[in-house]
């Protein structure tokens, strides 16, 4: 990750919090209550995260959530298949969109 | 190949506990950790396992392996040091010898020493590289094991070739079944079966185990599914940053992140039931240890104690002050790791 993100970065997170300790707690609380085993379980989330982790593009996201992954038991086989989801709803987003172009389209046409 | 016939500077012990020293600077210190909550010194309860070391001799050479074990290895525990620890185990009441190596049963005197604790009513356990019931001048070590109702404990890090091959050489993971099959056509494994099958996970890389629980059901379901293989518990066990697997850590660059994951992860429920409060290891000379960990590292029991199985004296060393150092946090950490697996279920 060179250049405008740093992998250790990710360590100091909590700092974000320095200037607004309330709302770091806030999320911080929420944040843990969203990952713990639900109707979901742990590993199933992690899966999620590290899927919606490649379609935000977000680096720190992206390691935090494959060593997770590896962590609560996933391999590799499981953890490409979520990116595969992520990758397919984000091309599969674009695509949908051009019902909007064929309803604009139709719109300005004779 | 091992480390020590690559003549690394990792295989010596004193280098490796003084990279595992040196964090220490930034870090908290495993005994500042126990002081926390309490638990300085930590002290044996008693001695429920003697845990023998037969040697470093092994058919296999794991990348993740502690022990440095390998085919080049020599060092071998003799017929003397092992009838040394069956008058330990009969001048005491200890009810389980958990035999490890390297492949303990390449030991000239494995059998032998099976055999003498069964006849003194010990439960017996064997860690199992599993390839090794498939050598030539192995072939009837199953039917060896199965006759003694000797528990076996058997290494397979994942229902995965790639995940396993990756750790364990090229071809092993085919083996391991086939060795496995071989074990449930003798009623190991089997639901009911009173032959018991135990298999460790650990991680393949730099990373935790997962909770127990939840792997053990998907090692179940695909090993059945795929191989038709049954099996008692899965055990998951974490990697310690010792010998082989500290070398992969400073190679690939995840040391620093692998001691942080582990101190970051210190769980006091699991300090409080770590295996060397109940276990005594041996080594291949009968020399003593808290455990098997710090037998690679070459810190025997403190001081003042008997330091060899000739020695052995079951009242002081079921008291003992354990030795312990930054590598301890491997077994503390997240769910934490024993020889049996997780220590919180």
């Amino acid at each position: 990750m060179p250049g405008y993100y740093h992998a250790e970065d990710l360590a100091r997170f909590s700092s974000i919090g320095d200037h607004a300790p309330e709302l770091w707690q806030k999320f911080s609380d929420w944040y843990q209550s969203v990952f713990a085993e639900g109707a979901l379980s742990e590993r199933e989330k992690c899966l999620i995260a590290l899927a919606v982790a490649h379609a935000v593009q977000c680096p720190y996201c992206i390691d935090a959530y494959t060593q997770a992954s590896l962590e609560k038991g996933a391999n590799l086989d499981q953890m490409t298949e979520a990116i595969h989801v992520a990758s397919a709803i984000r091309g599969g987003a674009s695509l949908v969109h051009g019902l909007q172009m064929r309803n604009s389209a139709a719109k300005v046409s004779l | 190949m091992s480390l020590h016939s690559e003549r690394h500077p990792l295989a010596e012990a004193a280098q490796q506990l003084h990279i595992l020293q040196s964090c220490c600077q930034s870090q908290p210190r495993f005994e500042e950790s126990l002081a926390r909550f309490g638990l300085h010194p930590l002290r044996a309860t008693a001695i429920e396992t003697l845990q023998v070391n037969l040697g470093k001799f092994c058919n296999q050479t794991c990348k993740h392996c502690h022990v440095d074990a390998g085919p080049d290895r020599r060092e071998s525990m003799s017929r003397e040091t092992a009838e040394l620890c069956i008058r330990a185990l009969r001048f005491s009441s200890i009810p389980i010898l958990d035999i490890t190596g390297g492949a303990p049963e390449l030991n000239p005197h494995f059998r032998w020493l099976v055999e003498q604790a069964k006849l003194l009513g010990r439960h017996v356990i064997d860690r199992c590289n599993l390839t090794v019931l498939l050598l030539p001048s192995q072939s009837d070590l199953a039917e060896f094991l199965a006759a003694h109702e000797v528990e076996i404990i058997a290494s397979l890090p994942y229902f995965q070739a790639s995940h396993t091959d990756a750790q364990r050489g090229p071809g092993i993971f085919a083996k391991s079944v086939e060795a496995l099959r071989r074990l449930n056509r003798l009623g190991y494994g089997m639901p009911g079966s009173s032959r018991k099958l135990n298999l460790v996970y650990n991680p393949a890389g730099a990373y935790l185990p997962p909770a127990q629980h939840a792997i053990e059901a998907d090692f179940r379901r695909e090993l059945r599914k795929r191989y038709g293989i049954e099996f008692h518990s899965l055990y998951t066990i974490t990697n310690m940053p010792v010998s082989r697997f500290l070398e992969f850590l400073l190679r690939s660059g995840n040391y620093d992140r692998y001691i942080q994951r582990l101190i970051d992860s210190f769980n006091p429920v699991a300090a409080r039931g770590v295996m060397c409060r109940k276990t005594l290891s041996v080594g291949w000379d009968g020399t003593l240890y808290d455990c098997d960990f710090n037998q690679m590292l070459e810190l025997p029991v403190r001081q003042g104690l008997p330091r060899h199985i000739r020695d052995f004296d079951p009242m002081q060393l079921g008291a003992r002050e354990i030795v312990v150092g930054q590598h301890c946090y491997g077994c503390t950490a997240g769910s934490g790791s024993s020889c049996s697996g997780a220590i919180t279920k």
